[in-house]
């Protein structure tokens, strides 16, 4: 038993190893990349740490960061449990953004109480992200057509509509060069957590992660999607109706993006305007490729991503790079990342034992 | 890759027409994997201007031999002669250089490309720039010298099945071959293209241009055909000679053996019980939406093993993989306890439905999950796997893997090990295990033993046996028939998706057999 546990403890470093070592390689990376730039990149990595983790200020903005990223990387990590690679966790942010400040437009008015109203919108909000990756699951599932390209077109046409929807019909005639809706009214905002000025969205991240984990992990329904992700075949042998698995799937990771979007326009935005279109959604398939699509381990890393953005003020005001370079260093990572990905199972922290191989 | 011999360009060999077909002696050809010799110090010898037939069943070693001819494989013991000396052959490339070329069952061509710029990237040296004029004159020429011709510019894709193999032929006669290996060339064409395109190639190889080696299972090619023939069974060449001297029920007897049939182990007589199994009329495509079932109609019934036999693509795979739900049926209906089935898990559980596929590791395992989780394909969502029907209990499924793998002698580091890493035949164990573990009201198994050692081939036909003694309904679809006449009560053959022919296994004649699985319809004897 000892044995077959330090075998599975083994087994999850050597998954880990890659990501582990993309993170080096790129930081390396990056290092020399603002070099070029004149600057020394010990004190870049200094300042960044000082500016993600160095004070309490620091962390709460590294961990506001982290809630959106924490929900929009479950938009992808779910769905690649059935082998599925979705990347329109922006298209389903928006979605859900848009029907939580509609929804919680249209119920504020009815003096219903504050909670049940929040509740709504984030239904809502679930409901239209969730909508959204499942209709790609079932373009997939029923067409034939590539999830990862259909996801990520119909984030274009979500943003589209959502424009259109926005400088439209629900536009706010008081907004005058940045279109918006009208704001949610200041009672239905999310609130902080206690003693934080951190929105409670942060929570709903974590519990979000905590149980997609326990879903995919701990229930017979995420094992026989875990079937269904490692050979459709034999699910199919098995009995379990694939098609229906892959639809559930790909909602709840589209709910999850939704839940995003909610939490970004209920906590931090008020209203649904374009400033919602700011690359969470996409900065969520980085985490959760970092995170080998392990629902739990996508806290750690939206933390560290939250950080690298929560750094970016500093790097601009201290040393004079742009904002962006910290946006460098995500490419950077996602590119070394994906390539890190073929050393996945070379790594071997112990010869494999020769009767597996026997016989 | 180290630098091979540089085989003279292409055009400079089209431009003999004139050179004479080679002759190729294999002696004393050995090929093992692991454990399993696939060939046995095989000789064969084909003449220079003859057609030669390699004949037999499936997994009796054919492939691997040509695949050793072709340098695809490398022989542990044994050579290879061409024109009376010893080669040494290590890839296909090498073959080429020495004239041998190989036509495989299925098309090679590029689909999208024109047959002119097909024969012309198939070159071992293609120039950087091609001067596609001087390229259409020298093909042109060449095809003016053969007995067919093929319309050089149309995509190979809008061709007919046999027109795309004659541009195959073309190609490797284009690129110089002199001796041809075909493997089973006649199986994806309608029997007029066949008879065409083996007289064709009889035509260029009496006017000794060619020396041919054809793979089939189909008697009838071999005697129309083939002017000599080799007969392989279980790696062994267990006979062969002059066409001219056999007759169609010697081949049969030479190719699946008449072998007394061991008796069936531990069977009970007894009769058959109400029918668990029962297809009507069933019809599905292959993966190219070509028909493979065309309208299968048979029952299976309590305590009696109903046996398919066929050659390997006349659709018992295709058949398994509707009964798997791996396949959405095209028509007729299936019936499982009596209920209309779906392939429905509530379905296989109520009534007892399990199923052991050929292929494992791709048909019925997720590679990168351990044994533990594979075992419990089937019962994952019921106690004591399960709490509640959704809460999975890891210590139950750990449990049960341990308590199966002691049972079935499966060998694993430990039961979190990824399948994937287990030998074939533990794999197939670890399968067996789960599959028969439970109640098994009905069995489907194709292929339950391929490549596995006597010992575990003799454990698993046990364990079949003892499952129809109990009362279970079992499908065996097998290519081996003597493991059919072995377990069997009934046998059905499939050929090109029918099934020709149904006997009880007590009464069965394997020459009839044979000679059904070969597509020739036997006269009443």
């Amino acid at each position: 038993m000892v044995e077959a546990g330090g075998r599975r403890f083994e087994a999850m470093i050597e998954a880990f190893l890659p990501p582990v070592f993309a993170v080096f390689f790129s930081m390396a990376l990056f290092g020399a990349f603002v070099a070029l730039a004149g600057v020394d990149p010990i004190e870049v990595y200094r300042l960044m740490a000082t500016g993600a983790f160095g004070s309490w200020f620091s962390v709460q903005n590294t961990l506001q960061r982290a809630a959106p990223l924490l929900l929009t990387a479950l938009c992808t990590a779910l769905p690649a449990q059935m082998g599925m690679v979705v990347i329109g966790g922006e298209g389903a942010l928006v979605a859900g953004g848009l029907a939580a400040v509609a929804s919680g437009l249209a119920l504020s008015g009815l003096g219903l109480p504050v909670l049940l109203v929040q509740f709504a919108m984030a239904l809502a909000a679930m409901a239209a992200g969730g909508a959204v990756i499942c209709f790609a699951g079932m373009l997939r599932q029923m067409r034939g057509v590539n999830e990862t390209i259909s996801s990520l077109l119909l984030t274009y046409i979500v943003i589209a509509v959502f424009k259109q929807i926005v400088e439209g019909v629900m536009r706010d005639p008081a907004s005058l060069n940045k279109p918006a809706t009208r704001a949610l009214p200041d009672s239905l905002m999310l609130g902080m957590l206690p003693g934080t000025d951190v929105h409670v969205g942060l929570l709903f991240g974590l519990l979000f992660c905590l149980f997609g984990y326990v879903l995919i992990y701990h229930t017979t329904f995420g094992f026989a999607a875990r079937v269904v992700g490692g050979n459709p075949r034999a699910a199919r042998l098995a009995g379990l109706p694939v098609g229906r698995l892959v639809l559930i799937v790909t909602a709840l990771g589209g709910a999850a993006g939704g839940l995003a979007g909610m939490v970004e326009v209920a906590a931090i935005q008020g209203r649904a305007s374009a400033a919602l279109i700011a690359g969470y959604g996409f900065s969520g398939i980085l985490v959760a490729f970092l995170a080998r699509q392990n629902p739990l381990a996508v806290i750690p890393v939206a933390f560290l991503l939250g950080g690298i953005a929560a750094s970016g003020g500093l790097l601009q005001r201290r040393l004079g790079l742009p904002d962006a370079t910290v946006l460098v260093l995500q490419g950077i990572l996602f590119v070394t990342l994906l390539a890190s990905e073929t050393l996945t199972g070379r790594f071997h922290l112990r010869r494999p034992t020769a009767e597996v191989k026997e016989a | 890759m180290k630098a091979e011999p540089e085989p003279a360009p292409a055009v400079a060999m089209v431009s003999r027409p004139g050179a004479p077909a080679s002759d190729l002696e294999v002696v004393g050809l050995t090929k093992r994997f692991g454990a399993f010799t696939a060939l046995d110090s095989v000789d064969l010898r084909v003449r220079a201007g003859t057609v030669h037939a390699l004949l037999g069943e499936n997994g009796a070693g054919k492939s691997t031999l040509v695949k050793c001819v072709m340098g695809f494989y490398r022989a542990d013991e044994g050579a290879v002669l061409i024109g009376g000396r010893e080669r040494t052959i290590d890839n296909p490339r090498a073959a080429h250089a020495l004239g041998i070329g190989m036509v495989y069952q299925h098309f090679t061509l590029v689909p999208s490309m024109t047959v002119l710029e097909n024969l012309v990237m198939g070159r071992a040296h293609v120039p950087p720039v091609i001067d596609w004029q001087a390229e259409r004159r020298a093909v042109s020429a060449f095809m003016a010298g053969m007995p067919f011709t093929l319309p050089l510019d149309v995509p190979t894709a809008s061709l007919a099945a046999g027109e795309k193999q004659k541009a195959e032929i073309i190609k490797q006669l284009y690129l110089s071959c002199r001796f041809l290996i075909l493997d089973e060339p006649t199986s994806v064409l309608t029997p007029e293209e066949a008879d065409e395109i083996l007289g064709l190639l009889r035509r260029m190889v009496e006017a000794g241009q060619l020396s041919v080696l054809i793979i089939t299972h189909k008697f009838r090619e071999v005697l129309a055909f083939a002017d000599s023939v080799t007969v392989l069974r279980r790696g062994r060449a267990v006979g062969g000679g002059r066409v001219a001297d056999l007759s169609v029920d010697d081949m049969a007897r030479l190719m699946i053996g008449d072998r007394e049939i061991a008796a069936p182990a531990a069977r009970k007589a007894q009769a058959p019980g109400e029918a668990r199994l029962e297809i009507d009329a069933l019809t599905a495509d292959d993966d190219h939406g070509e028909p493979a079932v065309r309208g299968v109609s048979l029952r299976v019934a309590s305590g009696e093993i109903l046996g398919i036999a066929g050659v390997s693509g006349n659709g018992q795979s295709v058949l398994v993989e509707v009964l798997a739900g791996q396949r959405r049926p095209t028509g007729g209906s299936m019936r499982l306890g009596g209920e209309d089935y779906q392939a429905r898990r509530s379905q296989m559980l109520r009534h007892g439905l399990s199923l052991l596929p050929e292929e494992p590791l791709r048909n019925a395992c997720v590679g990168r999950m351990s044994v533990a989780e594979n075992m419990a394909f089937r019962a994952f969502d019921r106690p004591p796997m399960a709490r509640a029907g959704w809460w999975l209990r890891q210590a139950g499924i750990r449990r049960a893997a341990r308590d199966l793998i002691a049972r079935y002698r499966v060998k694993t580091s430990s039961p979190d090990a990824p399948i994937a890493t287990l030998s074939g035949g533990n794999v197939q164990r670890a399968v067996l295990a789960r599959e028969l573990s439970g109640r098994v009201d009905v069995l489907v198994a194709a292929n339950p033993v391929f490549g596995l050692d006597f010992a575990a081939v003799a454990d698993i036909h046990a364990q079949i046996v003892e499952a129809r003694n109990r009362g279970c309904a079992v499908l065996l679809v097998s290519e081996d028939l003597d493991e059919l006449l072995e377990l069997a009560d009934r046998i059905l053959v499939m050929f090109d998706g029918r099934v020709v022919l149904e006997t009880p296994a007590s009464r069965a004649d394997r020459t009839t057999i044979g000679r059904a699985m070969a597509g020739h319809q036997a006269p009443v004897i």
